[in-house]
């Protein structure tokens, strides 16, 4: 016969069993590979196996393991095709100043045995917060040091020079000197504080549709729309979205409703869709989808997880924002698709730091006001999408050069100096441009009042060139 | 090295065979690692020279209606001769290939581009002073290759101007034919 004190310990051995179960399948949950979807449990659950928080650039997608760790006990050549999948392309485009070819070359060994860079971990180590620096940056700052400590030699201006500063005092970057390398100072040491036309370039995607071999022109010809051209099909009309789509360039150069509500599915048959996703625009807006899901907008729906809102940012947000999902039509509005909006509006609707907050008192925004009043040129207004969604120089897949707005919003955020010559020389001397990027308050002030920072950079190439024309009389020309 | 047609294209197929094959000890009937490391410079210093003759000296120095440039992206210039060559370097690097080659001086533009190991030091020296190749094992990062060092010399007057003006050449005075640097070529070895 059972005694009461042993069911009672058999009661708890069965709780036991049962909570045990029920917690291994919960994890068991958080870990399958399926998609993560919308479930705030699953998130839970997988968030308990996170090794450490990941960086700033990662922390949105850090529970999508397998966005980088592609392969179960994958080491470090798994980890670099996946780093090289999201970052390869933009490495490429700024001319990195230290490929891995450097570092595999046999010739380099000795080096490479002291920093292997051939490798992104062993300078960019996720999940460790406790000794992540600038730039993701996991090892001393003093990194410079262990290839080039004899810099002085060649550049006895170094001399003395702490071998933490290369990188932080505004005059070199480990991948990106496409504004820093010495013959640019040297080209750009007597510009004036102003350039001549300080004018950002004109978006020209719709007066180059003909050009573009995946444009499907032949169904939507380049032709502006009326009011009874419209397709909406048997969906009641809305006056409102009609009059916001009539504004647009949309139906100026002849995309009419079906061109988004409308999906041809396999078998051929038309269906429409009330809410279109990005999926949509990226029929004819590829490249800029495309940043868009690369930068902090967007990257969580690249991998498959719920969108960004803003009460998941790291940095300050406005409360009455928190919830907002970000996808397109977030910034853009659905049907009015205003790029004004988009460039200021809809920026300062979420973004509440020191930065943001200071924008109206810019002369930035003087100037974008003059712009949006018909005062000024256009293109001589300055708005946050000038600098952070920049309009770019792009060569579509089919090699045709086109303006595209980098929605990638990061591609010229940190190191802050890739937004020299993208952004900033399109209006100021280059030494303005390196100062008052270097200059951290006058960022929070957002560029009100001269830099208080000189980065001596342009001085320092200027006099190196000048010595050598010194030491070499007939280096000219004449023999060429 | 004066050689036929036919005999280039055996030396060329042979020479890919070793750099795409697994087993990279020998690859022909014969053929060791300096033979394969012949043929492979052969190939390199021919295209370095029909760049150099054909693009940049026509151009830039006879017809004067392209400049080249360390920085031919940013001045819409012509790629230097020494950068088309580093570049299809880093290309071959990039494929993978076991191979692996770079141009070096004793009087570098580019400081990176000094010698830097023992037998590059040792190579170098001895081909600027004879004119001809400089053979020698290694053992770098604990592997060893086979290392071939050969005289890259100032083929036409594009080579001394640029170098002799360049700000940070440390030589002024490069003639024509002057050794003013060498091709250094590494073969793993088995
Ligand atoms: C228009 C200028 C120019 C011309 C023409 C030119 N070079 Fe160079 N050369 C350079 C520069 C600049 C570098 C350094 C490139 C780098 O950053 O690695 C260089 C690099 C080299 C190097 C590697 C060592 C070093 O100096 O860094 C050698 C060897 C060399 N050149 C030889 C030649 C020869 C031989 C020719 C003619 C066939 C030639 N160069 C033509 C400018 C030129």
């Amino acid at each position: 016969m059972n005694t009461p004190a042993k069911s009672k310990s058999r009661t708890y051995w069965l709780l036991w069993a049962i909570v045990s179960a029920a917690l291994t399948g919960w994890l068991a949950y958080g870990m399958s590979f399926a998609k993560l979807s919308d479930s705030p449990a699953r998130a839970t659950a997988r968030s308990l196996f996170l090794p450490g928080q990941t960086t700033s650039g990662h922390h949105q997608i850090e529970l999508a393991c397998n966005a980088c760790h592609t392969e179960a006990g994958g080491g470090r050549e798994v980890l670099q095709d996946a780093c090289v999948k999201c970052h390869g392309a933009e490495l490429k485009e700024a001319r990195d100043s230290h490929p891995k070819s450097k570092f595999t070359d046999p010739r380099n060994a000795e080096r490479a045995a002291k920093l292997d860079a051939a490798y992104c971990v062993t300078c960019h180590v996720e999940h460790k917060p406790q000794m992540t620096n600038a730039m993701g940056v996991t090892l001393p700052n003093d990194y410079c040091h262990i290839c080039h400590d004899d810099v002085a030699k060649e550049r006895p201006s170094h001399k003395g020079m702490a071998f933490n500063t290369c990188a932080s005092a505004g005059c070199h970057n480990f991948h990106d000197n496409r504004a820093l390398y010495e013959d640019f100072l040297l080209k750009h040491a007597k510009d004036p504080a102003r350039t001549e036309k300080p004018i950002l370039p004109a978006r020209d995607f719709g007066k180059r549709l003909d050009e573009f071999s995946d444009y499907p022109i032949a169904r939507y010809p380049n032709v502006a729309l009326t009011r009874d051209k419209a397709d909406w099909g048997t969906v009641p009309s809305n006056p409102k979205i009609m009059d916001g789509w009539l504004a647009t360039s949309h139906a100026k150069a002849g995309v009419n409703c079906s061109a988004c509500h409308e999906l041809t599915a396999e078998s051929g048959q038309k269906n429409w869709i009330d809410h279109p996703t990005q999926q949509v625009c990226t029929a004819c807006h590829a490249a800029e989808v495309k940043g868009f899901t690369n930068g902090k907008h967007g990257m969580r729906l690249a991998q498959d997880l719920p969108a960004m809102t803003p009460s998941q940012a790291q940095i300050p947000m406005r409360k009455d924002a928190h919830d907002k999902k970000l996808s397109c039509i977030t910034c853009h509005g659905a049907h009015r698709f205003d790029t004004r909006t988009a460039a200021v509006d809809a920026c300062l609707t979420c973004h509440n730091d020191q930065h943001s907050l200071a924008y109206k008192t810019s002369s930035h925004y003087k100037l974008w006001q003059k712009e949006m009043s018909g005062a000024a040129s256009a293109g001589s207004g300055v708005s946050c999408a000038s600098c952070h969604l920049p309009r770019v120089e792009f060569r579509t897949p089919d090699d045709v050069k086109r303006v595209l707005v980098q929605h990638n919003q990061n591609d010229t955020l940190r190191p802050n100096e890739k937004m020299i010559r993208p952004v900033c020389m399109s209006c100021h001397s280059l030494q303005d441009s390196i100062d008052a990027l270097a200059d951290r308050n006058l960022i929070e002030k957002n560029f009100t009042g001269p830099a208080q920072v000189h980065v001596r950079g342009i001085e320092m190439a200027v006099a190196r060139d000048a010595a050598a024309a010194k030491s070499k009389p007939k280096a000219s020309a004449s023999d060429e | 090295m004066k050689i036929s047609f036919n005999k280039r294209n055996t030396l060329v197929g042979v020479a890919l065979g070793l750099a795409f094959s697994t087993s990279a000890a020998i690859a022909a009937d014969g053929w060791g690692y300096k033979d394969v490391a012949d043929a492979l410079h052969l190939i390199m210093d021919s295209d370095r020279t029909v760049y150099t003759k054909l693009i940049v000296n026509r151009l830039q120095n006879e017809e004067k209606v392209i400049k080249a440039s360390e920085h031919w992206k940013d001045d819409k210039a012509l790629v230097l001769p020494a950068q088309m060559f580093r570049y299809g370097s880093e290309l071959v690097a990039e494929k993978g290939a076991a191979f692996n080659y770079s141009l070096l001086s004793l009087w570098p533009v580019n400081k990176q581009n000094a010698p830097k190991t023992a037998v590059e030091k040792e190579g170098l020296a001895s081909v600027a002073k004879t004119g001809t190749p400089f053979y020698k094992e290694e053992t770098l990062g604990g592997k060893k290759y086979f290392t071939a060092i050969y005289p890259d010399k100032a083929v036409v007057k594009a080579c001394i101007a640029c170098h002799n003006a360049h700000k940070d050449s440390p030589r002024t005075d490069f003639k024509l034919g002057d050794v003013m640097g060498s091709v250094v070529l590494r073969l793993p070895m088995k």
